[in-house]
């Protein structure tokens, strides 16, 4: 599922909305993640999972092809849990 | 310190955003959510573009041990959920990392620039 089947799919089971309506739901919705993890937030939607931020420190990496000593610099990575409820329907056979 | 951020401002944000009641603004937070547990339940790949995917992932069954009691246990076969975040969701990340960071900089880059005190004469 694309993030334009999701649309075309909230679209259908929402025929009062303009499919731009929808669109722009989807979009609000995302981009309020994005800026909370940006400000170093954490996103809990229980029964779907949390997201939030980590932090790696620098380090010195190696180029795998040429065996380079390279420096990475510190960044913050973006972190998915799975809800408790999400991972047992993954699992309910 | 960091906050936490709920399905409350998310439907705050849609309801500020796209003019709906607060209440269909929270149904429609929900639905988002709903559409998308489904389709991972069925076993599907998940694509929101420039935020990031969720894929599904089959275990096999490993032993595993309590680490209290040291048994050895089978952990059973199992599917897992996979969130790979886009190079755009990393990058709006580290953006303002870089700028928080660039403040520290200023104060740790010269420490042989003469403090204020020791600049008076």
């Amino acid at each position: 599922m694309t993030k334009s089947d999701l649309i075309l799919r909230l679209a259908e089971r929402n025929p009062h909305l303009f499919q731009r309506d929808v669109e722009r739901i989807v979009a609000t919705i995302l981009d309020e993640i994005t800026a909370a993890l940006s400000r170093g937030d954490r996103v809990e939607l229980r029964g779907f999972g949390a997201f939030s931020v980590k932090h790696r420190g620098a380090r010195v990496g190696r180029n795998p092809r040429t065996g380079e000593s390279v420096s990475v610099a510190e960044k913050v990575v973006p972190y998915f849990k799975t809800g408790k409820e999400l991972r047992e329907r993954l699992n309910a056979d | 310190m960091a906050d936490t951020i709920t399905r409350a401002q998310l439907t705050e944000a849609v309801y500020q955003e796209v003019g709906l009641s607060r209440n269909e603004s929270a149904e429609l937070v929900e639905s988002v959510l709903a559409e998308v547990s489904e389709a991972l339940v069925r076993g599907e790949m998940v694509k929101l573009s420039s935020f990031g995917s969720f894929s599904v992932r089959s275990k096999g069954q490993r032993m595993g041990r309590n680490p209290k009691t040291g048994d050895e246990v089978p952990i059973l076969p199992r599917r897992v959920l996979v969130f790979r975040p886009s190079h755009v969701l990393k990058k709006s990340i580290n953006d303002t990392l870089v700028e928080a960071g660039g403040d520290a900089e200023d104060t740790t880059t010269h420490p042989d620039s003469p403090s204020p005190d020791s600049s008076t004469p």
